[in-house]
């Protein structure tokens, strides 16, 4: 079984980037399509380097693509916030500034892994996470101290996605042992400095912290949101229906 | 011109062994700051270059098209303003 902590790590960079790649032609203006299908390629190419090294450890034969497009949803280890609706721009831009300012947070720990993979992987990437993390943050804050629309659609998307916030700062089985094991962070130490990030831009962004409340987990143990089974039949339809098809 | 359009910008890039910012293109964005991201996301995908400059496009003031001929043929025929006539010793090097 290849490792739940890598899955968690690729799985949450393929469906974000498989959520992202929806906007494809869609976005509101050219500038910002664009942008949004630059980081869904920033985060398939993250899923390429991490299923690869998880295949490779699990020793099994299996291949990156395999792991990409032939689980079931009870399989996958991403976080659930990152498989929820594009919505608005609003919950679009917030999501990405959520998250963002988790995995830039964690990243940068991760550079001190005992695993040589995981450091350069860490290096590589928090290039491109730090640029997520500063383009929607600058979204937030245009949004939310924009016009009274933008205000009121920014509010509702942090109502929406917040109960789904508390998940990343809480550990599963497989994120206590690769902590006690050097690999990664523990979720739960991330947490306060995460707070400030985001407090310091809602604060300029003339946007209110919402108060804690009741938190949805599961996702890193396979129990998903219904949105999860429609992405995957659009990503693994073709792999499905028409095995070891090649370009 | 659309009212709700936001501004247009003009795009240079100095590409990693260049010395000189090339246009590249234009795009729109709501301020500087918002140019040089989308300049970034637009223009920079395969390693085009490591700087940025963004302008106003209505900063811009380009020469007419009709004016050329007494702007710039006159240079074309005055051979003397070329520095080529000196002999230029050896230990100043390469000028």
């Amino acid at each position: 079984m290849a490792s739940d902590h890598l899955l968690h790590l690729a799985d949450n960079a393929l469906i974000l980037g498989q959520r992202l790649a929806e906007w494809c032609g869609h976005g509101p203006v050219l500038e910002e399509d664009i942008a949004l299908t630059n980081t869904a390629l920033d985060y398939i190419g993250q899923a390429t380097f991490l299923y690869k090294y998880a295949a490779e450890s699990e020793g099994q034969g299996r291949d990156e693509d395999q792991l990409a497009f032939l689980r079931d949803a009870w399989d996958y280890k991403n976080s659930l916030i990152v498989e929820l609706p594009n919505g608005d721009y609003a919950q679009t831009v917030t999501r990405q500034f959520l998250f963002s300012a988790w995995y830039y947070l964690y990243l940068r720990n991760l550079e001190n892994s005992s695993d040589e993979f995981l450091r350069g992987f860490a290096e590589k990437s928090i290039k491109e996470v730090r640029y997520h993390l500063q383009h929607s943050s600058d979204w937030v804050k245009r949004l939310g101290d924009g016009t009274e629309e933008s205000h009121r659609r920014m509010n509702d998307a942090i109502r929406e996605l917040w109960p789904f916030t508390g998940e990343m700062f809480t550990s599963a089985e497989f994120e206590k042992a690769a902590s006690e094991a050097g690999v990664a962070p523990q979720p739960e130490l991330l947490l306060a400095e995460w707070r400030q990030i985001v407090e310091t831009v809602f604060t300029e962004a003339t946007l209110k912290m919402p108060e804690d409340g009741f938190m949805h987990l599961g996702g890193k143990v396979g129990k998903h949101t219904e949105y999860l089974g429609y992405i995957l039949s659009d990503l693994q339809f073709l792999q499905r229906a028409y095995p070891n098809s090649k370009w | 011109m659309s009212k709700n359009e936001w501004p247009l910008w003009e795009i240079f890039i100095r590409s990693k062994s260049g010395l000189a910012h090339k246009h590249v293109g234009s795009l729109h964005a709501a301020d500087a700051k918002m140019a040089i991201a989308n300049a970034r996301d637009v223009y920079t995908r395969r390693m085009e270059g490591v700087s940025l400059w963004v302008v106003p496009s209505v900063s811009i003031t380009a020469s007419s098209p009709d004016e050329k001929e007494i702007l710039f043929d006159p240079s074309n025929d005055k051979v003397y303003r070329h520095p080529t006539f000196y002999d230029i010793p050896d230990e100043i090097g390469h000028m």
